[in-house]
């Protein structure tokens, strides 16, 4: 009786901690970084979320997908952005398998000309895109328009990814 | 001039076209032609052995925030086809380029938008010439401008038409692929001969002109008149093992592509010199220049040159050095290929 009692516990503990790591993937997978509209101050979300996967993400990135699919992307999502109207932006957000793909991809684009920025787990910054990583995340902002507020913009809504992640 | 308005007005509509179009038909399509010699393929050499090619440059073509001049990017082109064919009058010079039959001729231009907003073939350049097609006496209906899907083509600044009387702008999206592969010699052709092809280019088109935009690649090296072909095909992804190389020589060997995509006026308006070949806008530049010519070996060789000098002046590795030499060039113009010619000796490069 014992015997069974125990046995019974370690199954139930077992499975507990494999649901507890199913959940926990999953959440990590399947959430939304993407602000919605007015969420971040003057950034409205003018377009669906597309979402991407290692199979398909040629259609979106041509060849780069090559680079991606190596270090271990899982999915590739993108929406485009546009602040006040009229700067407009697209953020690309891609889930790799792990911290090391995200860091692989963003060591690459790393240059001198870059600022680095507090984001996530490391950031950088041009006039015109933000590029950061935070654990399995790699996510990278582009503005299509370089103006005086574009570089504090780009800032304001890589934060708001980033407290999403 | 005209004013904008005008302007596209006069490009994006014509006289009514009831629902002729070329039906070339998959038979002509697949037959496999005999691959020429380099010397009997163009027709605009200026002398055996040799492949036209010109720059044209205007330093002052982007205004003072970054947009095109409109008016300027017309003169450019002008310039450059003058340049190319020796007559300097756009109607005269047009009829030159355009294949024999008239107004009843299809003409695809090609244009690439995978590099989204920001690095894509602008739509000022095609506009641009389907007005000067209309002149030479292509019926507005008989010009489609065209690429992979309708988001590529917005990417460029098109509005998805299917009008016929008006010039169209579509995807293969809309045409579809043709449902058997290019499987002629499959040996010739390598992973390129389980390619299918674009009815826009198969069924609608009887030329195409291929209006790329000069990018840096992280795979090939540089993208230009000759990988623009990779947005004709359904699979492109099947074909970017080892830098692209042989399959982009492979793919421009298919009779359909070689025999229809017969000039190229590549946009080199503004350009990534590196981290392409998506939008990079901490590496883009402005070359201010169209590359036009019929021999995309030789058009290619030149644009790479021209992204290297840039490379170097920036102070960047050359692609050799950073590991991604555009191999595909030198294969192109091989014994096997014979697309064109890549060796500077062959190639009479026209600057203006």
């Amino acid at each position: 009786m014992i015997f069974r009692s125990r046995h019974w516990m370690l199954a139930t503990v077992v499975i507990s901690v494999v649901a507890v790591a199913a959940l926990t993937g999953c959440k990590k997978k399947s959430v939304d970084a993407f602000p919605a509209s007015g969420a971040v101050a003057g950034w409205e979300k003018t377009g669906e979320t597309r979402t991407y996967d290692a199979k398909n993400l040629y259609q979106y990135i041509d060849g780069d997908a090559e680079q991606y699919i190596s270090a271990g992307v899982v999915t590739t999502s993108t929406a485009d952005y546009k602040y006040q109207g009229t700067l407009e932006a697209v953020i690309d957000i891609h889930t790799m398998s792990g911290p090391d793909g995200a860091r692989k991809i963003f060591d690459t684009s790393r240059a001198n000309d870059a600022k680095m920025v507090p984001l996530g787990d490391a950031g950088i910054a041009f006039a015109q895109s933000i590029v950061f990583r935070k654990g399995p995340y790699l996510v990278r902002i582009v503005a299509y328009e370089s103006t005086p507020v574009t570089a504090q913009a780009l800032l304001t809504l890589a934060h708001g990814v980033e407290t999403r992640l | 001039m005209k004013d904008r308005r005008d302007f596209l007005k006069t490009a994006l509509t014509g006289a009514v076209l009831l629902g002729s179009q070329s039906k070339l038909g998959l038979a002509g399509v697949t037959s496999h032609s005999a691959i020429p010699d380099h010397q009997d393929q163009f027709t605009h050499r200026t002398e055996p052995g040799r492949s036209r090619v010109v720059i044209a440059r205007d330093p002052a073509l982007h205004g003072p925030a970054g947009q095109l001049d409109e008016k300027r990017v017309l003169e450019l082109l002008d310039r450059a086809i003058a340049a190319y064919t020796g007559r300097e009058k756009p109607t005269e010079a047009w009829r030159h380029i355009l294949p024999q039959g008239g107004p009843d001729k299809v003409i695809g231009l090609k244009t690439n938008g995978l590099g989204g907003k920001g690095i894509s073939t602008h739509a000022v350049l095609a506009l641009a010439i389907a007005e000067r097609l209309q002149w030479a006496g292509i019926k507005a209906g008989n010009i489609i401008i065209w690429d992979r899907n309708a988001r590529d083509l917005e990417a460029c600044g098109f509005t998805i038409n299917t009008d016929p009387s008006r010039v169209r702008c579509f995807g293969s999206d809309v045409s579809g692929f043709e449902d058997q592969p290019v499987a002629v010699e499959p040996i010739t052709y390598g992973a390129a001969a389980n390619a299918r092809l674009s009815k826009i280019l198969t069924r609608q088109c009887d030329m195409v002109i291929g209006l790329p935009i000069l990018k840096d690649h992280s795979g090939a090296g540089v993208t230009f008149a000759m990988k623009n072909m990779y947005g004709v095909v359904q699979r492109p992804d099947q074909l970017h093992a080892g830098g692209c190389n042989p399959s982009v020589a492979d793919l421009n060997s298919i009779p359909a592509i070689r025999e229809k995509v017969r000039f190229t006026i590549g946009d080199a308006m503004t350009s990534v010199y590196d981290g392409g070949p998506g939008f990079h806008p901490e590496r883009l530049w402005q070359p201010n220049a169209l590359i036009v010519g019929e021999d995309r070996v030789a058009i290619d060789h030149t644009a790479w040159q021209l992204l290297e000098r840039k490379r170097a002046e920036v102070g960047m590795p050359t692609l050799e050095a950073a590991g991604r030499p555009p191999r595909y060039i030198a294969t192109a113009a091989d014994a096997e290929h014979k697309l064109g010619f890549n060796k500077p000796e062959h190639i009479n490069l026209v600057e203006i």
